[in-house]
């Protein structure tokens, strides 16, 4: 009976309220896709390094006619230098650190280079002997790149080793600010939302004071009197958060999954399923979100 | 039932105290009005037994309870026990007359049985039977007045507070709900009814309690509204509290 109160009371709170409540969806909606838009690029960050990761590899570069390296000193690395690099990556020191190491001549690294650039008019002018020889090694552990970079820069022969991940590093430090910005973005319209939903319970327990004076005149607990303009928030903010979390859905399908895979073959993208994780968070966000405001605001309108 | 102990109720440090050292009781089943013009301390007397205010100083005890040791979420409860009707009745104007007083027993989570079978009961109680599906637009004055009382009534509260209830009202209407009341009365529910009516006082013969700037000036057992008037059953009305100046210009006729 009390539920069948506290229901018909929210029913007539938001139908009088509609405006207000259609405004509150809205702003829910719209902080909340940017704040799961941040999270699916966090995702998308991990994806691709976990994607990449296993492939990057620490590159030991050789010397080469042109080289300028005080290590190359000697003119192109010689055989000698080439055998004691590979004794060394072989010796325990680096080995522990070490999966698999692999060898690309200069003649591999000329192979490698016209497939990298098969469109280019480059191709043509550039000779094996002008591309680096070089040692690719897998890491046990990509972080541990340092070891790698220590035991050989100053090894005579080699030109510099590169570690292949700080190329990556940069494109996701262009999508950790991204998402970055979607997060502020989102912060600046949760402070919209959470303004909101206090006006509209104002609103609410204004033009119902008659009904929330003769409640209290007769007893009703603080809890009937105040529920149902708790659960108006709380149900506007979920059903901004659903909105929400259809619209990400949608762009991970349509767009991420069917696009986007489809253009960039060799990327790995997140999968449109990967984005409903998001989605218990942002309903959850949402009821804290109009929860927490409501509360706050009934405690200072709607004293019982 | 109602127990004031030398309370005070003071609104702002600069003006004189809404209520000054106040002790009085009020027993169970007793009618009592609470008389004096506007600014006396009538209305801040009832605010005080439902505790919409605190007390600045003393206690008010509300069947038997220090209201001041209720924590605020048992407020509810205490008011529970209170029913209260104003001058303005404060119906809802959307709901219906049975709407209106089973609305008091809705908030309470009452069932759906035991309201259709109370509702009707109280509204009888008033004099309202057939009017149950009437908006309060379409009923008189004296009639939505009732409507109130009913939901004041129908959860049975020990304690009616009518805050000139009379007020908006002409007197053959006051009349009628002075009945009403004084037939809640009987069934032993404590009436305390703060109103300037002195024809209702004076017809009534009840017990008056006169406020003026905060103090109790007269407090007689079957009283009239003025203390000018000897009293005929010989209580001693009159000799300790007479009214010095500012009586009604009426008191030389009654």
């Amino acid at each position: 009976m009390r539920l069948a109160f506290v229901l018909a009371e929210i029913g007539g709170g938001l139908r009088r309220n509609l405006s207000m409540v259609v405004s509150v969806i809205l702003v829910t909606f719209v902080s909340l896709t940017f704040v799961g838009a941040a999270g699916m690029l966090q995702m998308q960050i991990n994806q691709m390094k976990g994607f990449w990761y296993d492939k990057v590899q620490v590159a030991i570069f050789l010397c080469v006619d042109t080289s300028t390296s005080p290590t190359c000193a000697g003119g192109p690395a010689t055989e000698e230098q080439k055998q004691n690099i590979q004794t060394m990556l072989d010796a325990p020191a680096v080995k522990q650190y070490v999966t698999s190491w692999t060898y690309e001549s200069q003649d591999d690294a000329l192979k490698h280079f016209r497939e990298q650039f098969a469109n280019s008019p480059i191709v043509d002018s550039v000779t094996a002997d002008q591309l680096p020889a070089s040692f690719r090694v897998n890491m046990v552990d990509p972080e541990k790149y340092q070891i790698i970079n220590e035991s050989f820069a100053a090894t005579p022969g080699v030109e510099t080793v590169i570690d292949q991940r700080q190329l990556l590093e940069r494109l996701f430090s262009v999508m950790n600010v991204a998402s970055l910005v979607a997060v502020g973005i989102a912060g600046l319209m949760i402070i919209c939302a959470i303004l909101l939903i206090a006006t509209t319970i104002r609103l609410s327990a204004f033009s119902r004071r008659r009904e929330t004076g003769i409640m209290r005149l007769v007893g009703a607990s603080k809890m009937v009197i105040q529920l149902p303009f708790v659960l108006e928030g709380v149900i506007a903010a979920v059903i901004g958060a659903s909105l929400a979390s259809v619209t990400l859905w949608t762009v991970g399908k349509f767009f991420i999954e069917d696009y986007l895979a489809d253009q960039y073959k060799d990327t790995a993208f997140i999968s449109a399923n990967q984005v409903l994780i998001l989605v218990p968070g942002l309903l959850l966000l949402g009821i804290l979100l109009s929860g927490v405001s409501s509360l706050l605001t009934l405690r200072k309108y709607l004293k019982v | 039932m109602i127990r004031f102990d030398n309370v005070t109720k003071v609104y702002d440090q600069k003006s004189r105290p809404a209520l000054d050292s106040i002790s009085l009781e009020i027993d169970r089943g007793e009618f009592a009005f609470l008389v004096g013009a506007s600014g006396s301390g009538k209305s801040t007397f009832l605010r005080l037994v439902l505790k919409e205010d605190r007390a600045t100083r003393g206690s008010v005890y509300v069947a038997g309870q220090n209201v001041a040791n209720i924590p605020s979420w048992r407020v509810p409860r205490l008011r529970r026990g209170i029913g209260v009707v104003f001058q303005d009745f404060r119906l809802l104007p959307n709901k219906t007359v049975f709407a209106n007083v089973a609305f008091a027993m809705q908030v309470l989570g009452r069932s759906r049985g035991v309201i259709r079978e109370t509702v009707p009961e109280v509204l009888k109680t008033v004099g309202l039977e057939g009017k149950e599906n009437r908006l309060p637009h379409e009923l008189s004055g004296g009639e939505q007045q009732r409507v109130a009382i009913a939901r004041a009534v129908v959860n049975k509260p020990a304690i009616l507070l009518a805050d000139e209830p009379t007020g908006n009202l002409d007197p053959t209407t006051s009349m009628e709900i002075m009945n009403v009341l004084d037939k809640i009365n009987q069934n032993n529910t404590t009436v305390v009814m703060a109103t300037h009516d002195d024809d209702i006082v004076n017809g009534m013969r009840k017990r008056v309690i006169e406020l003026r700037n905060g103090i109790v000036l007269r407090d007689e057992a079957r009283a009239l509204y003025t203390s000018m008037i000897p009293v005929v059953d010989g209580s001693d009305s009159g000799n300790g509290f007479r009214n010095p100046a500012g009586t009604s210009a009426g008191e030389v006729d009654k």
